[in-house]
């Protein structure tokens, strides 16, 4: 590494050069106070207004403190928590990948197919199924990054391709003589406590996905691409193989969540976690994730999405319909693309016209 | 058009203009007469654009005296300040790419014709009225896509004239402009003002400032320091005026020991944009690479560090073979390029200038694949010490600073890549005086400690004022090399239109239709 070396051996032409007579500025890092930073965004809001739900639930919801309860919750949304990772990656950069759902039902099917049928032992054909669901995301991300059509055509296109190719393998049939072994694994314990073993894997992919967006190289570029791809390509970010990982993450992730979907309820079917691929994207975006790309973070999604699990399943023990728990997340998502912008308000002390781009 | 000489078209005094805390504008005063060409001057930051904002109904002030055609003003959109006359033409017009030359000029207001139908024809015989007057030869069915910046100003005039404003704005309109295009805007300028309509000239090159005004007037620090009448003022006094201080040198060029060849390109072709160019820049040295706007000098260096494609050739960095079209390779191997737009190449606007410095050596920064912010703080304001940027804290955002201090931040982030090779496309367009003598200080010391520059610009006397070696490139290809001792205006002008106007002479087209060719081929 050339920065590095010649630090070592020589004296860089760079390292020489200050500007002007006087002394180097120095400058402070931030320019807003610790307090300010943490507890005035986007991403705070969601995780405050979870907490209030949280205790609110707890509090005055028949049975939302019973023991059941958070076990039963954690294994619901954990398929939405392990997409909405990839899913935030995606849209960072600018991005979209409607087909998760199309592809977690081709993974439900495929691990069908693979055990059932072909008698394969279940790791194996999981292990076939997150091929499959990569071969799907480097298909997606073939068409974004390389022959540069828009995200949304592409994969409005292969959600109704991965789709019928899960429908069309197994029919209207579904396949459900699955080793109990494994299905029991999907709804165990972790030790003796009550949350579901499926946190660990879940919790796993939070820490790698954290990491990846927030602590490296890649992920910084991802932000710029989301911004301005053609600075990002000045300055030696590779935006097409960027987009093309984000993608192929995005396939096998939610391959993953499809094996995981099929052996909790026990049954492979072409139809599986049909329609998900809105409560992923309303997850992200709640978690103050701008559709336009370049801003967001992993704590705000984490909290947009337990928000949304935690409502459902609060309401749906009140008795109240599915219909107006959706109506009700859907005004939570209207509010949440608001709400930044008030925030950004808060934010910026003078108000600056944004530039509107040519 | 009828005007009374003696009342002015603009009086500011004592304008005033606050965003919040911070002060854009203390004391805005400016008159214009009509039949007058007044030069507005200063450096970036001073509050010129706010004063023009304010004029042309995008702000209101906070105090002040504001009267246009001797009548107190109150715009409250820019709408109301185009009907009372007031026009203003930016550096980059705003048209309607998809619709027509004449539609462009009339959006908004067209002619009626029978049955509230828009009279068409009306519509482009007055088009063809005005571009005789301006002496302009444009089609006017054409669409305005692929019109160059200098055409899409000219549509902008047209627009100023068939609204008959009386007082034109003109917020640097020649920063894209290569000399002919300059030349024929500065007749059309001159036309307006003997029509008797008043004209503000925005603009950092003096050299048009003292061609094209007969008054000037200077601001600093949002605040008016005072008018003069342009014959009666010299450069320095300006410059004076408008720093506060004396600038001395703004070339300070000092002869550096050339080395070894650090870059070596090899008949570089890329069909339709640059033909088998072959050129070298040695350690210590400035190589500037000069021609009109269009003629692929900035394509060769996007090509050269691998942002763009190239059909054929080589390029060497210090005997090393670069791979085409890989900008990390090109950046691993000692390349930095500092690209012609700031704000669309150079910079991330909406990131903090800390992500934006540590940018290209994110690499660098990483720990076993980890990289904090406070790793990328501290590399980021050790470069933005060194170079004097002005920010109150690493983590402010790019968007907010002068264009000056955001080119020092795209210094930086490429100077902190320890490059061998510096590529840098126009260096100090649309910057201010004081920071474009510093970014020459700052050139001439990095060649003097042994690294290669190579140096795009359009300023002639930049090129002139600080290149060891100019090249001169026409359409594509390199037509003249002259050393420091030998390279005068003239032989970089010849050279830099020698193909041109041969071609033009054969084909007989009109040099109009060869810039807005030439255009296309920039704006791509």
């Amino acid at each position: 590494m050339s920065s590095t070396t010649h630090a070592e051996t020589g004296t860089p032409a760079a390292e020489n050069v200050t500007l002007g007579d006087a002394a180097p500025r120095t400058y402070k890092d931030f320019h807003r106070p610790w307090w300010f930073r943490t507890f005035i965004t986007t991403e705070f809001l969601i995780i405050a207004l979870l907490a209030l739900v949280w205790i609110w639930a707890n509090i005055s919801v028949d049975n939302f403190s019973g023991p059941l309860t958070v076990r039963y919750l954690l294994m619901d949304i954990a398929p939405l928590l392990m997409i909405a990772l990839p899913m935030t990656l995606i849209i960072v950069t600018g991005q979209i990948d409607l087909s998760v759902a199309s592809v977690m039902g081709l993974s439900s099917v495929v691990v069908g197919i693979a055990h059932v049928q072909w008698g394969l032992s279940l790791p194996v054909a999981g292990l076939l199924a997150i091929v499959v669901g990569i071969a799907c995301g480097a298909f997606n991300g073939f068409f974004v990054a390389y022959v540069k059509l828009p995200s949304l055509a592409v994969t409005i296109g292969t959600l109704a391709l991965f789709r019928g190719l899960a429908v069309g393998l197994l029919g209207t049939t579904a396949l459900t003589d699955f080793d109990p072994q494994w299905t029991s694994l999907a709804t165990a314990s972790l030790g003796d406590t009550r949350l579901p073993l499926v946190v660990v894997p879940v919790v796993v992919l939070i820490l790698v996905f954290v990491v990846l967006l927030h602590f490296t190289p890649f992920g910084r570029g991802l932000y710029d691409i989301g911004h301005n791809d053609l600075t990002a390509r000045f300055s030696g970010v590779n935006v097409a193989r960027s987009q093309m990982i984000t993608f192929i993450l995005s396939g096998g992730v939610s391959a993953f969540a499809g094996i995981y979907y099929t052996l909790r309820f026990g049954n492979s079917r072409g139809d599986n976690a049909m329609g998900l691929e809105l409560e992923v994207i309303a997850a992200v975006l709640l978690g103050g994730v701008l559709i336009f790309g370049g801003r967001g973070a992993l704590h705000g999604v984490l909290a947009g999405v337990l928000l949304i699990g935690v409502i459902s399943s609060a309401l749906r023990l009140e008795g109240v319909t599915v219909n107006v728990i959706n109506i009700i997340i859907g005004i939570l998502l209207i509010a949440s693309v608001i709400t930044p912008q008030i925030v950004a308000g808060l934010q910026r002390r003078s108000p600056k016209k944004r530039k509107v781009a040519p | 058009m009828v005007t009374d000489a003696d009342v002015p078209v603009l009086e500011l005094e004592g304008v005033r203009k606050t965003f919040g805390s911070v002060v854009a504008l203390a004391d805005g005063t400016l008159t214009v007469h009509p039949g007058s060409v007044h030069a507005l001057v200063g450096e970036n930051g001073a509050g010129k654009s706010t004063l023009i904002k304010i004029v042309a109904g995008l702000h209101k002030r906070d105090e002040g005296v504001f009267r246009f055609r001797g009548a107190g003003a109150e715009f409250s959109s820019t709408a109301d300040a185009k009907a009372a006359g007031i026009a203003v033409i930016y550096q980059e017009p705003t048209l309607f790419p998809d619709l027509s030359v004449t539609e462009n000029i009339f959006m908004g207001r067209q002619p009626l014709g029978g049955g509230r139908r828009i009279d068409k024809h009306a519509m482009v015989n007055e088009a063809l009225r005005i571009f005789d007057r301006l002496g302009v030869d444009l089609d006017p069915h054409r669409p305005a896509q692929g019109l160059s910046i200098a055409d899409q100003q000219i549509i902008e005039i047209a627009k100023a004239i068939s609204l008959d404003a009386h007082l034109l704005i003109m917020d640097e309109p020649t920063a894209a402009l290569s000399g002919m295009e300059v030349e024929r805007l500065f007749n059309v300028t001159r036309s307006l003002r003997d029509e008797g309509r008043g004209i503000v000239f925005i603009s950092h090159r003096f050299d048009e400032v003292f061609d094209l005004s007969d008054t000037i007037t200077v601001m600093r620090d949002g605040s008016y320091i005072g008018t003069v009448a342009t014959d009666e003022t010299t450069n320095d006094e300006l410059v004076t005026m408008m720093v506060g201080r004396e600038v001395k040198d703004l070339y300070p060029k000092t002869p550096a020991e050339i080395g070894e060849a650090v870059l070596e390109v090899e008949g570089l072709n890329s069909a339709g944009t640059f033909h088998d160019v072959s050129f070298n820049v040695r350690a210590g040295e400035i190589v500037g690479l000069a021609g009109l706007v269009g003629a692929g000098r900035s394509e060769i260096a996007r090509a050269v560090f691998g942002v763009d494609p190239y059909d054929s050739g080589t390029v060497k960095l210090a005997g090393q073979h670069i791979p085409k079209h890989r900008p990390a390779a090109a950046i691993e191997a000692g390349m930095a390029l500092v690209p012609e737009d700031r704000r669309q190449q150079g910079l991330v606007v909406e990131s903090s200038v800390a992500e934006n410095i540590g940018a290209a050596i994110r690499g660098h920064l990483q720990k076993f694949g980890i990289i904090t912010r406070s790793a990328e703080n501290r590399a980021a304001s050790s470069w933005a010490g060194r170079l004097q940027v002005k920010t109150a804290a690493m983590s402010m955002n790019a968007a907010t600073m002068s264009g000056g201090n955001q080119q020092k931040v795209v210094i930086a982030k490429w100077l902190a890549t320890d490059p061998k090779l510096l590529i840098i496309d126009e260096p100090t367009r649309g910057i201010d005086v004081g920071t474009k003598s510093e970014v020459h200080r700052l050139l001439s010391q990095l060649a003097g400690e042994g690294m290669a520059i190579l140096m795009i610009s359009s300023e002639l006397p930049e090129v002139l004022g600080m290149a060891d070696r100019v090249l001169v490139v026409s359409e594509g290809r390199i037509t003249a090399e002259l050393a420091r001792e030998d390279a005068t205006p003239e032989k970089v002008m010849h050279a830099a239109t020698v193909r041109r106007e041969e071609a033009i002479e054969n084909s007989g087209s009109s040099p109009a239709d060869h810039l807005a060719t030439a255009g296309e081929v920039n704006g791509r």
